[in-house]
């Protein structure tokens, strides 16, 4: 590459008092709760939030302050804002990727089909889905304490409807994050300039600010323009809402149809499919067996790449999750395509060897990041979805791509390659939504706006 | 490979003025479909008044670059580059004509930050009607350069929908034969 020109940047101040905590900090959360909220008036929504405002964790006061066991969140949808009184001019200037809603921008993601938004969550897809909060708790008599709390002072707001919620526990055994699928996950976790984090070997450098917090330089030197009022968008961020079921039964039996007779068989075509062994471990650096120390090491679990360990995918396919997810040092631009992932799973285990029970069942997860067209959609709409990814032909990501039985896998090997045809759906999106995450600042100044009143209520802890 | 894409078979493909002959919506508005003759845009705009020296010397750095790096532009999988000045009666105009393998739209903002750490931003910068924000703003970048594509009404390949890679895929198969034969003897 040539010389680049290097923009000489001041070291950045991140504003952790305003922030909310949910992009910077991962807390140690064993259960959760997303509700989704309607405000029947300007006035109704202002006083929910005046009395919950004090609630949110920052990222300067989450891990520090006490009690630290449960972690509240809020975000509001392009609707919700309106809801709350922002006035028209002010909302032109949002992102039109942002004000057209996930819904709106489904099909050219590639998310059709099964998981068309015609086919989801139908309290989602109204005009009156406001916004969410978000409630990460330590465990489950945590969670539901808080929940009782929060039921308690809905019911005091006249006008302030609960549409739908989700709750979300950790699959045993804990203390390894896994998904249903049975894979260990959060093993990439994307830092930040500003902030202690430091990255593990093999990951992105840290990343500007900017990338995720609006007002801040990103990767470009400079600071885009804020959305409009500032007041409220400084020190932002956008969410891409995702519910993801994860088709178990379907994937079990993938496994050993294509894997063969031997446990060992399957694992592999299970660690083909994703990158990684179940137990965390990259192929490209354990390609015939797995390692399950490996996986779980976080500053060993990461340092790879493709482009000189594993160019061709003998390894790793090109096509397998992770490579498309990531593609290292296979792609250029990859901090301008950062997302940070928050979220959890939600229903049963579905016990080995049991039959498919039909239970709803997968991963609800929030994609925070400053633009959502250039990192979001970039990630769903082309690694994700894009059937001629590297150079690939009719394939998709095999886990979280729209599949419908016609796309194919590819599993390069000597002396030659092993093509799967007819990937079925492991997966189905069956809800989204993309939201707006401001500031304790811009929540005070949405719990105000045109002359709101103060509200008398407060939530109790 | 499908009938369509059968390289040993000349193919013309005539578009519609849009464009395209069906909407297909991409993250950033329509998209420009895949020809024969594979991807491609051809942006004219009118520069501004007394910049013409600059973007012709322009030429030589960017000769320079490739040279320094060959693989300068390898991510936007080009084939070829034709840039032309030329004037409508008082005014000078610049042509950028790309052909590649790149979708896009799909790739636009690794496009936009490619043009930009090269150095071919420099001559957008001399464009009138570019964004002043082009560097923190891609969408802005995007729109100038849609509104800015003329698309073709024909394009014709002599052997259509190869892409740059299998072109230099067999080249190096051609080399390799060529060397083993050598070795052989």
């Amino acid at each position: 590459m040539p010389q680049v020109e290097v923009p000489v940047v001041a070291p950045v101040e991140l504003a952790l008092d305003d922030l909310q905590h949910f992009l910077v900090t991962r807390t140690p959360a064993l259960a959760a709760r997303y509700e989704f909220l309607s405000f029947d008036d300007a006035t109704a929504g202002r006083r929910w939030l005046c009395g919950i405002i004090d609630k949110v964790g920052t990222a300067s006061t989450v891990g520090k302050e006490s009690p630290d066991a449960r972690w509240v969140t809020i975000a509001f949808t392009w609707h919700g804002l309106r809801a709350l009184g922002v006035d028209a001019a002010a909302l032109d200037t949002f992102p039109e990727e942002f004000r057209q809603g996930m819904a709106g921008r489904a099909e050219l993601l590639g998310i059709t089909g099964a998981s068309h938004p015609d086919r989801w969550d139908a309290a989602l897809r109204t005009p009156a889905f406001h916004a969410i909060v978000i409630l990460f708790a330590r465990d489950v008599a945590e969670r539901d304490r808080a929940t009782r709390e929060h039921a308690a002072y809905v019911a005091k707001i006249p006008g302030v409807r609960v549409l739908t919620s989700l709750d979300l526990e950790a699959l045993p055994p804990y203390g390894e994050p896994r998904e249903h699928f049975g894979y260990l996950d959060r093993l990439s976790h994307t830092t930040i300039d500003g902030t202690n984090d430091e990255p593990t070997p093999g990951s992105v450098p840290k990343v500007n600010a900017g990338e995720f917090f609006l007002g801040y330089p990103d990767e470009t030197g400079g600071t885009p323009a804020l959305p409009q009022p500032e007041a409220l968008t400084r020190n932002g961020s956008f969410l891409a809402y995702l519910r993801i079921q994860e088709h178990v039964g379907a994937f079990r039996d993938f496994l050993r149809t294509h894997g063969g007779p031997t446990r060992d068989e399957q694992e592999l075509i299970a660690a083909k499919l994703m990158g990684r062994w179940r137990s965390g471990a990259p192929l490209v650096l354990a390609t015939d067996k797995d390692d399950p120390e490996l996986g779980k090491n976080l500053q060993r679990t990461n340092d790879f790449n493709y482009a000189t360990m594993d160019p061709r995918g003998y390894a790793c396919p090109v096509g397998s999750h992770i490579r498309r997810m990531n593609p290292r040092d296979t792609t250029d631009n990859l901090a301008r395509h950062q997302i940070i992932r928050r979220g959890g799973t939600y229903g049963p285990l579905l016990p080995e060897g049991a039959p498919d029970d039909g239970v709803d069942r997968g991963i609800a997860a929030f994609m925070g990041c400053a633009s959502l067209i250039r990192q979001f959609e970039f990630a769903m709409g082309v690694w994700a979805n894009d059937p001629d990814f590297k150079g690939l032909h009719n394939e998709r990501d095999p886990i979280i791509g729209t599949q419908d039985g016609t796309f194919d896998l590819t599993i390069p090997n000597r002396p030659i390659k092993k093509k799967i045809t007819g990937i079925p759906a492991f997966t189905t999106i069956r809800a989204g939504a993309y939201l707006f995450l401001p500031g304790v600042q811009g929540l005070r100044f949405l719990s105000r706006t045109a002359g709101a009143s103060s509200s008398e209520e407060a939530m109790s802890t | 490979m499908n009938e369509k894409q059968d390289w040993t078979k000349p193919a013309a493909m005539a578009i519609p003025a849009a464009g395209y002959a069906k909407e297909v919506r991409g993250r950033y508005g329509p998209t420009f479909p895949k020809t024969p003759a594979n991807y491609g845009f051809t942006i004219i705009a009118r520069i501004k008044p007394g910049t013409e020296d600059d973007i012709r010397a322009h030429g030589k750095t960017l000769e320079e670059a490739v040279a320094g790096a060959p693989d300068v532009l390898a991510p936007l999988q080009l084939h070829y580059l034709r840039w032309v000045l030329f004037p409508i009666g008082a005014d000078m105009y610049f042509m950028y004509q790309g052909i590649f393998d790149t979708d896009f739209d799909k790739y636009t903002e690794d496009a936009v930050a490619l043009f930009s750490a090269t150095g071919i931003t420099t001559i957008f910068t001399k464009l009138e009607g570019f964004p002043e924000d082009w560097k923190t703003n891609p969408p802005a970048f995007v729109k100038f350069v849609r509104e800015h594509h003329h698309p073709s009404f024909l394009e014709y390949a002599e052997y259509p929908y190869v892409s740059a890679l299998e072109v230099k895929k067999a080249l190096h198969m051609r080399q390799a034969f060529s060397t083993m034969l050598d070795e052989s003897q």
